[in-house]
């Protein structure tokens, strides 16, 4: 068998990528509108976009600095969101921590939600992909995905105030995270995890400034690798 | 009104935050393999933090002032059924839109 080209790589990344577009536009305009409602003009909503990467983050960021908390409340909550970042990092260390120096140095910056998704599930159904064409496949998804987060958050600031309230645009957001968790939902051990980490969530709320939502998270993944194990030792005595 | 002070620290601190918490592991720790247990742990992150993340925006919906409405709850619902029975995201999303605009509509 024939390894295909680093460019047909990038390019079946892209192809992966481009779905995700949709996924993450309604965040992306969703973040320029919000943003602009709340007084941020062109130059800061993009900066926010081009320097965070980060939706999930960006949004709580946001909602807090309008509800006036304190700076490093701010900070400490948006950063707990992005906490699942260095599990992804961590994630595709072993895949991608033997690439140039200059190739991770990008790779973090693009390291998104759907560019994890897609790349560990085509890294763990071909481990044997060499160095060169996991990086370029990398690369290939992230592509549409960044260029699609700074375009519909321009997209979103461009629009900004105009779009009616009639159309419930608060509630893309929760529809959007529960369509990426939904598909997600494989055994019964990702099932126990996500049952713990809504109850805990939804239990812990009075924890101050979003701390709750690290603990819930980390039931979830307790729960989870703990189910799985239970798992593994019925079928393998 | 945002205080521009703060939201230039804000930006700055978060992606300089955001941007070594995608590092570490890629860039420092390098190609040393995790452990089995850790593995057995990360799998059940994205898992653990959307539902936790997006359980209270569903009961609690900023846009009603906090309170559960039958809308938002059914259409969080509609795309979770999708999204598990289809594994398909975007039949999910639209599932999610449809009972949330067609309620909207009607009530």
């Amino acid at each position: 068998m024939t390894l295909p080209t680093e460019n047909a790589t990038f390019w079946r990344g892209v192809v992966d990528g481009l779905p995700f577009v949709l996924v993450s536009a309604p965040f992306g305009v969703l973040f320029g509108v919000l943003a602009t409602e709340g007084g941020l003009n062109l130059l800061e909503i993009l900066s926010f976009s081009l320097v965070v990467v980060a939706g999930a983050a960006q949004f709580t960021a946001l909602q807090l600095m309008l509800d006036n908390a304190p700076t490093i409340v701010v900070l400490a909550s948006a950063l707990a969101v992005n906490l699942r970042l260095v599990m992804y990092s961590a994630g595709l260390a072993p895949h991608l921590g033997g690439a140039p120096l200059k190739a991770r140095l990008a790779a973090a910056y693009m390291l998104v939600d759907p560019v994890y998704a897609l790349t560990a599930a085509r890294y763990d159904a071909q481990p044997s992909m060499p160095m060169p064409l996991k990086v370029a496949y990398f690369f290939g998804t992230a592509a549409p995905v960044m260029i699609g987060w700074f375009a519909s958050t321009l997209i979103g600031a461009a629009l900004g105030t105009q779009i009616p309230e009639a159309y419930a645009l608060d509630f893309a957001l929760p529809i959007a995270f529960i369509a990426m968790a939904g598909p997600m939902m494989r055994t019964a051990a990702h099932m126990a995890a996500a049952f713990v980490a809504v109850v805990l969530a939804l239990s812990l709320t009075w924890l101050p400034y979003g701390t709750g939502l690290l603990v819930a998270g980390l039931g979830g993944m307790l729960t989870g690798a703990r189910v799985e194990l239970m798992q593994r030792e019925r079928i393998t005595p | 009104m945002i205080d521009r002070w703060q939201l230039w620290v804000v930006i700055a601190g978060l992606g300089l935050g955001s941007y070594a918490m995608r590092f570490v592991f890629m860039g420092l720790v390098g190609r040393r393999p995790l452990p089995e247990w850790a593995l057995r742990h990360l799998r059940y992150t994205a898992v653990s933090i959307f539902p936790a993340l997006v359980a209270p925006l569903v009961v609690w919906p900023e846009a009603t002032g906090g309170t559960l409405d039958a809308p938002r709850g059914l259409a969080a619902l509609a795309a979770l059924a999708a999204g598990i029975l289809t594994r398909n995201v975007f039949a999910s999303m639209g599932a999610g839109a449809l009972v949330l605009f067609a309620m909207l509509y009607w009530f």
